[in-house]
């Protein structure tokens, strides 16, 4: 089996996988960071959402052949105590009912407002849109992009 | 204590001590029986005894408390709501309380199921009578300690005080606490005493949840483990005739292939691999049983609905004569497409089936049974089971059946390794057990200007409304009144989803009432008190709803919502319900956009008595009801020649945000015993929604999804 060199939440790891495998399955089974989860396997649903070089993107359609080189962050990496704002806002609003979809939604509102720091409402919901939460907990994941956009701001102006 | 009312303790057998060996005393109870008098209590927390106990209390001699949470957590909250109740009685602050999602065992009967939104109200009386009889026990000892009565001390925060002003934590009295007897007398508080209930409490795994850790049964790994996906028939009603696995063998990674049944399960060394493998199988398949069609359920339905082959469900006065005495009939059919639940964490289960012991982990709404449906299926002592549950990611149902953990506990047997079965998303919606396909007549006999009689028949594929559903409104309200049920038999699974047969009963019922206040020509929320009114007053009425609450939320949602006074092309629906022991009035404000009507904005009213946790109680009923408007509006599915007519995210469409209105929540300010909310918010909204529309379109809509099933272009002006 082929060796591909990632550069996974700022540290270097070695895997062993076929070339096609998405990286959703290797970061889970291989690399042990479960927190990026399946959803659909289509990109349809964005719960397998992490950043490369930045950008959200679905690690399901990603194969690890082609993450070579990137700069790959997952939720177990966004921040270092579980401390960036979006999470700190998902944690005040309370937004999980069942979870499940979180960790993706938390990766999306997070690039989304390091491109957009001040979003309207609107900007927000298109932005959101990709990411399915079947509990629907929308009205607080949108309430929640709001307090994080607002933290984020005083944290810089601080 | 001094605000506390004291009673006798009944539940006295039901609730054990011990000292624990590293200190601390440990509380197991049984929540609805009394504990068999040869258990015997741990003092090693790894020796847990879930056969006569379904939870723990652990007090540590600092005085910090874990509480084995016993109910599943399917996203419903009670892992927080639960603990909630233990620990107000307990007199502890909420910081120094810790919940660990407790194990479970298949000898003692419980109710240790997630269904029903029944968590909160079975556990209600029981879980803070066990806080409050701890509390007793821990005064107790600090009472014997000094010298005083027991009554003469007070707690606050796990601080016992005397009289003099003395005070010991709970953790200096846990040893002694742990030898005392259980109290006979002990009190609880009165619902202006509660500190922890009804203060908003946040999710207790929210820190894991942000932050990636493994939590739900997808997470869970074990050593030597296997990844396994299993290839089932396309069709519905059909059975494997033969398989060529030469080139699933050749997929890297794969390390066998087995059949059990009409199924094939790939095990692999990666999910990845196990997925390609399976999809290199080559299977041939033989239709065995009918391969049915949405269309032909249809033809069937309507036709069972013009026949008089019905079972009924309840009868009152004389419906007969009402209709034939009826000034003017008003009917009409309303109609609802099977549906998948759509969990977002697709089926899986962790099975290590060896021949000391069945290892079971993962996620699943009814342990118990599928725990003595494992032991049958392998033909082993119940003892030999072990099930634990994970967090899980959404139930809606679908995991009351156990169907994935046999599959596991098939393959691991097979296999003779640990192995996780892993659900595709195609799986996961193609292998469903789904709401089944349901149709409901109703009629209304009208006669100067009242309504004096209405039937309901219900046509249902595999299964009816169940239990006192014939005695919710307008039972009680309209004299002549009769229920009636019949079904055709589907080789199609079907079972449980979201708040089962009100998820659509409700949408029919009160679309139905809306199209009545109309040719009544009465305001349609008039309509409602006047029939409520009748029920109250009707002496024998044998009914589940309270009249008086349900015209409570009635006028409360009328109040906030601004009822009649909403602004220019914002058009109003109101419904009204009671299903799961909990009375909800919504309204939906909808707008058009591009000629297509789109939700803007739901009030809903709350009745469900106390509300334990405001914060877990909001998220419930507004994703109730989004999720009802979701699959109102757009969640299609059916089949054809067997097989489903959706398979992923592409192709069936779930709620998402730019679909998504706001929603505003009140609740009734009630000191009832608290109510169930998982299910209650999502019946009525699509009614809500139907009126609405049609005041936005003129057109009155029966079918849903109902975008799929309207015409988007005649729309009324102004």
């Amino acid at each position: 089996m082929p060796t591909f060199n990632l550069n996974i939440n700022t540290t270097m790891h070695t895997v062993e996988a076929d070339a096609d495998t998405p990286l959703l399955w290797v970061l889970r089974d291989v690399i042990d960071l479960v927190g990026t989860k399946f959803g659909c396997g289509i990109g349809q649903c964005g719960a397998c959402t992490i950043h490369v070089d930045g950008n959200a993107t679905r690690s399901c359609l990603l194969q690890v052949g082609q993450a070579e080189g990137l700069a790959i962050t997952t939720i177990e990496g966004l921040s270092k105590e579980g401390d960036h704002p979006v999470q700190q806002a998902w944690k005040s609003i309370d937004v999980p009912q069942c979870g499940y979809c979180q960790s993706g939604q938390i990766m999306t509102a997070a690039a989304f407002l390091k491109q957009n720091p001040n979003p309207s409402t609107e900007a927000i919901r298109n932005a959101m849109h990709g990411n399915i939460c079947r509990c629907a907990s929308y009205n607080s994941i949108e309430a929640a992009v709001k307090v994080a956009s607002k933290t984020s701001h005083e944290s810089h102006n601080a | 204590m001094a605000t506390g009312k004291h009673i006798a303790f009944s539940r006295r057998s039901f609730l054990k001590t011990s000292a624990l060996a590293s200190g601390g005393v440990l509380i197991g109870f049984n929540l609805f029986q009394a504990c068999s008098s040869k258990a015997k209590m741990p003092v090693d927390l790894s020796q847990l005894n879930f056969n006569d106990f379904n939870a723990f209390i652990k007090i540590s001699d600092e005085g910090k408390v874990t509480i084995f949470s016993p109910n599943p957590e399917i996203g419903q909250g009670v892992k927080t709501a639960m603990p909630m109740l233990i620990a107000e009685e307990l007199d502890v602050a909420w910081e120094d309380v810790y919940v660990e999602q407790a194990k479970l065992d298949t000898e003692a009967y419980t109710r240790q199921v997630a269904g029903g939104s029944q968590s909160i109200r079975q556990s209600w009386q029981p879980l803070r009578e066990t806080g409050a009889a701890a509390k007793q026990m821990l005064v107790n000892a600090a009472a014997a300690q000094w010298g005083v009565a027991p009554t003469t001390c007070t707690v606050k925060a796990g601080v016992i005080s005397n009289a003099k002003g003395d005070t010991l934590g709970y953790g200096d009295v846990v040893k002694a606490a742990a030898l005392l007897e259980v109290p006979e007398t002990i009190s609880l508080k009165a619902p202006k005493d509660f500190t922890i209930i009804g203060k908003a409490k946040g999710n207790v795994d929210i820190d894991k949840i942000i932050t990636g850790q493994p939590l739900f049964g997808l997470d869970y790994k074990a050593e030597g483990m296997a990844y396994a996906c299993v290839l089932r028939a396309p069709a519905f009603g059909q059975q494997l005739v033969a398989f060529d696995d030469t080139e699933a063998k050749a997929v890297s990674g794969v390390t066998a292939v087995l059949r059990f049944g009409d199924k094939i399960a790939v095990v692999a060394q990666n999910t990845w691999a196990a997925m390609k493998g399976k999809k290199a199988l080559k299977a041939e398949w033989k239709q065995k049983s009918k391969a049915e069609s949405t269309a032909d359920h249809d033809k069937k339905l309507m036709a069972l609905l013009e026949g008089d082959n019905f079972k009924i469900r309840r009868n009152d006065g004389n419906v007969k004569n009402a209709f034939a005495k009826a000034d003017k009939v008003i009917e009409r059919v309303y109609e609802a497409p099977f549906l998948p639940h759509n969990c977002m964490e697709p089926m899986n289960f962790y099975a290590d089936v060896t021949p000391e012991k069945v290892h079971l982990v993962g996620p699943i709404q009814t342990p118990e049974g599928t725990a003595r449906g494992i032991a049958k299926l392998l033909n082993r002592d119940s003892a030999d089971i072990d099930l634990q549950m994970t967090r899980m990611g959404g139930g809606f149902g679908r995991r009351l059946r156990g169907d994935f953990v046999f599959e596991a506990a098939q393959i691991s047997n097979l296999a003779k390794q640990p192995i996780k079965l892993v659900y595709t998303r195609e799986d996961d919606m193609t292998a469903g057990v789904y709401r089944p396909s349901t149709k409901y007549k109703i009629a209304a006999a009208i006669r100067n200007g009242k309504i004096t009689g209405y039937t309901l028949k219900e046509a249902c594929v595999n299964g009816n409304m169940y239990g006192l559903i014939p005695n919710f409104f307008p039972a009680g309200a309209i004299e002549n009144y009769q229920v009636a049920s019949a079904q055709i038999k589907s080789n199609i699974s079907t079972g449980a989803w979201r708040a089962p047969y009100t998820n659509f009963l409700a949408s029919a019922e009160q679309s139905f009432f809306d199209e009545l206040a109309e040719h009544l020509g009465i305001d349609r929320v008039q309509l409602h008190m006047d029939l409520l009114d009748n029920a109250k007053k009707n002496p024998n009425p044998k009914i589940k709803y309270s009249p008086e609450r349900l015209q409570g939320v009635l006028q409360l949602a009328v109040e906030k919502s601004g009822w009649g006074n909403s602004s220019p092309g914002v058009y109003q629906g109101v419904s009204v319900y009671y299903c799961h022991n909990t009375h909800v009035a919504e309204v939906a404000d909808v707008v058009m956009e591009n000629g297509v009507p789109v939700v803007k904005n739901v009030t809903c009213a709350v009745d469900c008595g106390i509300v334990v946790n405001p914060l877990g109680a909001m998220n419930q009923i507004k994703g109730g009801i989004l999720d009802g408007i979701g699959h109102a509006m757009y969640s299609d599915f059916g089949f054809k020649d067997g097989v489903p007519t959706a398979s992923n995210f592409s192709t069936y469409q779930l709620i998402r945000m730019g679909q998504t209105p706001n929603v505003d929540v009140h609740f009734i300010e009630s000191d009832l015993d608290p109510t169930g909310l998982g299910e209650p918010t999502l019946p009525p909204i699509g009614a809500a929604v139907a009126n609405a529309i049609y005041k936005a379109t003129g057109q009155r809509l029966t079918k849903q999804p109902y975008l799929h099933n309207m015409n988007l272009d005649t729309r009324v002006v102004g």
